[in-house]
């Protein structure tokens, strides 16, 4: 099975896990999910959207990143997935 | 015009997003030294989706890439280059090097439709770039000159002390070849960053011989670079009262004249116009 991780579980970073999987997942972890959880979630999709990637399960530990943190980890870890 | 710059690691998120806080007059993003050879990936896409996000400001953004030797260079310029940035900052630098680094630019702002010039600062940080400093700084785009000390001492094969006195003649170079293509000469960070005294001491006698900024690898340094790299209120006095009596001389149809019994004249003039320059751009006129 093909997997890529980008990131880390320092503070302001998140860390993404990406499997390749017959059915998309996203799975969540955040200390801030409460407040940010959808917004995380849309950040994930919309760069999936944008790469056209469709099976993959993604884990998404997060720290307190910001959009561009997670935009950036996840594309990162669906490269090291292609590699 | 700089003061301070400061390095901060291209795969931190928390500083990246912190960068403008830290009150130097530039930031210089690494890609290089700061980042691991398995996270030279993941810093890269980090530092473009960062610059993305990032509104223009006062700032000067600098990234210091990979060398163009090797794997790395090249794709840090594909994924940095916009008008987002301001200055590449180009490690073991030499004049061959440079040459190419402008011509890659030149492509990539004509491809992207940038308003922007990017600018060049080359890190001189071998012994055969020390004995080319002066081609270097000649080059097209180049805004200033660091002296990588760290490195420069491996190089030759010595120990890197407190004094500095092994990088007399390397910080003479760089000063000189600075000065005379009218350029920044920036100084190599110090490397202590918990020796206040030291630091204060480096950047005392760096000032002395004639850099114009200095290059910091923790926030903490950015408040006492700042204060050695600016003109002091004695030196802005000074200043004030020159550029006054040359008002009044002029006036009278004198070219030169004297102020507390000293001849001014045009050098002297354009030396007390340089420090209210620099005064008025660091908001301490």
């Amino acid at each position: 099975m093909k997997i890529g991780i980008a990131g880390t579980l320092e503070s302001n970073d998140v860390m993404m896990t990406v499997k390749e999987s017959d059915t998309p997942k996203i799975v969540i972890e955040s200390i801030v999910y409460d407040y940010f959880s959808k917004q995380i979630r849309d950040t994930i999709v919309s760069t999936l959207e944008e790469m056209n990637i469709k099976n993959v399960d993604v884990l998404c530990q997060d720290r307190g990143a910001l959009d561009y943190a997670i935009k950036a980890r996840l594309i990162t870890a669906i490269e090291r997935m292609e590699e | 015009m700089r003061r301070s710059l400061l390095f901060i690691p291209g795969n931190n998120p928390a500083m990246l997003q912190n960068a403008d806080v830290f009150e130097s007059d530039a930031i210089i993003i690494d890609l290089e030294d700061a980042v691991s050879i398995s996270e030279k990936d993941s810093a890269r896409d980090l530092v473009r989706f960062y610059l993305k996000s990032t509104a223009e400001n006062d700032l000067e953004i600098v990234i210091r890439i990979n060398g163009l030797d090797s794997k790395y260079g090249l794709a840090d310029l594909k994924a940095v280059v916009s008008d987002k940035i301001d200055t590449i900052m180009l490690p073991k630098a030499h004049a061959q090097d440079v040459k190419h680094l402008v011509e890659i630019l030149s492509g990539l702002e004509k491809e992207r439709g940038m308003k922007k010039k990017i600018g060049i600062i080359p890190i001189i940080e071998l012994a055969t770039s020390v004995l080319e400093t002066e081609e270097i700084a000649k080059q097209a785009r180049v805004s200033g000159l660091l002296l990588g000390a760290e490195d420069l001492t491996t190089d030759l094969g010595i120990e890197r002390t407190k004094t500095g006195s092994e990088i007399l003649f390397p910080r003479f170079q760089v000063i000189y070849a600075c000065a005379a293509n009218k350029i920044e000469a920036i100084d190599t960070p110090f490397t202590d960053t918990k020796d206040e005294s030291g630091l204060s001491a480096d950047c005392k006698t760096a000032a002395e011989l004639g850099m114009n900024a200095k290059a910091c690898i923790h926030p903490n340094q950015v408040e006492t670079v700042n204060k050695y790299f600016s003109p002091s209120q004695k030196l802005i006095d000074w200043s004030l009262r020159v550029i006054e009596a040359q008002k009044k001389a002029e006036a009278n149809g004198l070219g030169v004249f004297s102020l507390d019994g000293k001849m001014i004249d045009k050098p002297i003039i354009e030396r007390a116009e340089k420090v209210l320059a620099k005064a008025a751009k660091f908001k301490i006129l």
